[in-house]
């Protein structure tokens, strides 16, 4: 059975290019970049390379790049640096629908005694602007924004943000991980001090990652260890991941214009007939601010898990907010904040586009998800209230 | 991504007896939309009591509607009875087992059945029974204390596991933890109850408390302890390795060696230390 895969939130297919470029860096060319023999010295100029790459993918300068092993692991080296440079302050801030690797640093900050604001979205996903620049202090040390939401897509005004932060003394990060590659960021002309960044979401490998730094921003290493990357993030360098990441961002400067048009109409295209549909199914989050490749579609009084599973026997790979899938028991915590009510966050399902879906899969599941639903709710207690009632209150 | 049992997935996937009977004999309701499961179970019976025909409509995942279909044809067939015997264990053995963190879809199961026969039977529409501890499930604090009982469970973990308290805001994690903490306590309790016990059955008891209870805890402290003798109420004891020089030994004996040997022996002994 074919995979239609459109889960691309949750990772990518690596680009066959992609995979062409790393291949020799794990069989022929192994050594290693800090060694003084050019047999070293030649896998050396290849991490400078793909250090330019993803610079003009960002529109930043090479300098300001640093590999890392993953978006989780930028974003913590991000808070640490922000706070540890300034140790006298003891405010942070973020959103409330953070992804995890935030989210969870966040928290735990906030066990160590620091004051953190969560900024609140609205119904559709929105930033509540007003209430972080309400809630700044002289003890602020840091903002962390994520630009695009996993989940729903939406997209927080961080140009805007960025400027009206900026020359504050408050450190600005953005964890950027779904949307490089996706939509264009120029840090030439977004000051963002700090950005996070992931290979696998934009058809690179897994394992990698990148954390920008704006020459200038204070900065304390989180990994310690050897001189690599100028002494700011220590380990042998993941050389293959890395020049794999830095064909990966070639590619997506490439792709970006298809992606807004093709897979954006894909994505319209699927959810627009899927709502046609199916009753009482509504689209989680801002239209008008989002990614093109990302739909959070809300299935009433039917149940997430329930629906990826039969989903699955059509080789359908999407996502869910709902609480079985994750082993916790309360649907996601970014629908909940945007308020969005248990009875559709269970059944909230995430479908992530990418430059590798064709039409016939988008009709695939057009053809078959509509009988899934109805059938769930067939089974269900509550199956009748969707029965050709008014859609649900927001 | 979940391991579910071959049994499972088909139950999910072509679950059986689905639907609702029209002149049912007995419904039970359990569950709602915001718990993210719910389940309702309709029985036919006959003049004997026999459940001729059961019914389900489940709101929930994979594992929900598994065990509920798997209910249904558990108790198809038997007597009100027989039924009533079925626990949740049950349910998820007939599946084969499920993922720790879904028991409560079994418990789900079995509530709705206890649901359906009070319902026959005509028992009052059971109040909410107990006090609300989990404000984020409704959950009381007789169903996680039957949930410990049944289950043999020893953590607030998977007491969420099993019916779900204490798996939102965690704010009441140290009721679950006390409502535990006295069960565990009331099991060993029988033993207080007992009757004077013979000499002989009490020095074996102090013997089998000290090998099973007291010693390992010592020795996690490099500690040791012997019986010496038992003289009526009183026990007596030396203390060695990192115990015999340990300036909490005084402490260690009332606190934790009497305290036990009170608790699951005779609350009459009194340890003493003899060199």
């Amino acid at each position: 059975m074919a995979v239609i895969y459109m889960d691309n939130n949750a990772t990518t297919r690596v680009a066959p290019e992609v995979v062409e470029a790393m291949l020799p860096y794990f069989s022929e060319h192994y050594g290693n970049p800090s060694s003084m023999h050019s047999f070293g010295g030649e896998v050396a100029q290849k991490i400078t390379e793909a250090r330019e790459k993803i610079a003009a993918l960002l529109g930043a300068k090479p300098n300001e790049i640093i590999f890392t092993s993953c978006g989780t692991e930028s974003d913590s080296t991000a808070i640490h640096a922000a706070i540890r440079s300034n140790p006298e302050k003891t405010h942070i801030i973020t959103s409330r629908v953070e992804h995890p690797a935030v989210k969870n640093r966040f928290e735990r900050l906030s066990k160590q005694g620091y004051r953190v604001t969560f900024v609140p979205v609205d119904h559709q996903g929105r930033l509540d602007v007003d209430y972080l620049f309400d809630h700044l202090t002289p003890d602020t040390a840091l903002v962390s924004l994520m630009w695009a939401n996993n989940e729903t897509g939406v997209i927080f005004p961080i140009g805007e943000i960025a400027k009206k932060l900026s020359g504050r003394g408050i450190v600005f990060h953005t964890d950027a991980v779904q949307a490089v590659g996706k939509i264009p960021i120029n840090m030439d002309e977004t000051p963002v001090d700090m950005l996070s960044l992931s290979g696998h979401k934009l058809h690179g490998p897994k394992g990698v990652g990148v954390l920008y730094v704006r020459k200038g921003t204070k900065f304390t290493p989180f990994l310690l260890g050897g001189h690599q990357e100028r002494g700011r993030r220590g380990g042998t360098e993941n050389v293959a991941s890395i020049i794999g990441l830095g064909r990966a961002a070639e590619l997506a400067g490439d792709m970006m214009a298809g992606e807004n048009t093709r897979v954006r109409r894909l994505r319209d295209r699927l959810e627009t007939e899927l709502i046609a549909r199916i009753p009482n199914a509504f689209v989680n989050g801002d239209p008008a601010h989002r990614l093109p490749n990302t739909t959070s579609i809300a299935f009433e009084f039917v149940e997430g898990e329930s629906i990826l599973l039969m989903m699955n026997q059509y080789g359908i790979c999407a996502s869910s907010g709902s609480a079985c899938t994750s082993g916790s028991l309360e649907p996601s915590h970014v629908l909940r904040a945007m308020g969005v009510p248990f009875t559709a966050a269970h059944g909230s399902i995430r479908f992530s586009l990418s430059t590798y879906n064709v039409a016939s899969e988008v009709d695939l599941v057009i053809e078959k998800l509509p009988p899934i639903i109805e059938r769930l709710r067939s089974m269900s207690p509550f199956g009748r209230q969707s029965a050709g009632c008014a859609p649900a209150q927001r | 991504m979940w391991e579910y049992t071959d049994k499972v997935k088909e139950h999910f996937l072509n679950p059986k007896n689905v639907g609702e009977i029209e002149d049912a004999d007995a419904v039970g309701e359990v569950g709602s939309l915001a718990c993210g499961d719910a389940l309702k179970l309709s029985l036919k019976l006959d003049e004997k009591e026999r459940i001729i025909d059961a019914k389900f409509q489940t709101f929930g995942c994979a594992s929900a509607i598994a065990s509920s279909s798997a209910l249904t044809e558990m108790i198809i067939g038997k007597t009100l009875e027989e039924a009533e015997k079925i626990t949740n264990e049950h349910i998820a053995e007939y599946l084969g087992g499920l993922p720790k963190e879904k028991m409560h879809c079994s418990v789900m199961g079995r509530d709705a059945l206890e649901k359906a026969i009070a319902c026959y039977r005509g028992d009052a529409e059971k109040q909410v029974e107990g006090n609300i501890v989990c404000e984020c499930f409704g959950v009381t604090d007789l169903e996680i204390e039957r949930a410990v009982r049944e289950n043999h469970l020893t953590d607030v973990e998977s007491v969420t596991n099993y019916i779900k308290a204490g798996g939102g805001c965690g704010n009441c994690h140290e009721a679950i933890e006390q409502i535990i903490h006295s069960v565990l306590h009331d099991e060993s309790a029988p033993l207080k109850q007992q009757p004077r016990l013979t000499n002989i059955q009490k020095i074996k008891l102090i013997e089998e408390t000290i090998s099973r209870e007291i010693k390992p805890g010592l020795e996690r402290d490099g500690g040791d302890i012997e019986l010496v003798d038992v003289d009526g109420g009183r026990v007596l004891v030396r203390l060695c390795g990192s115990c015999a020089s340990c300036k909490m030994a005084q402490v260690t004996l009332k606190d934790f060696v009497e305290s036990k040997l009170r608790e699951l022996v005779s609350p009459e002994l009194t340890v003493e230390e003899v060199d």
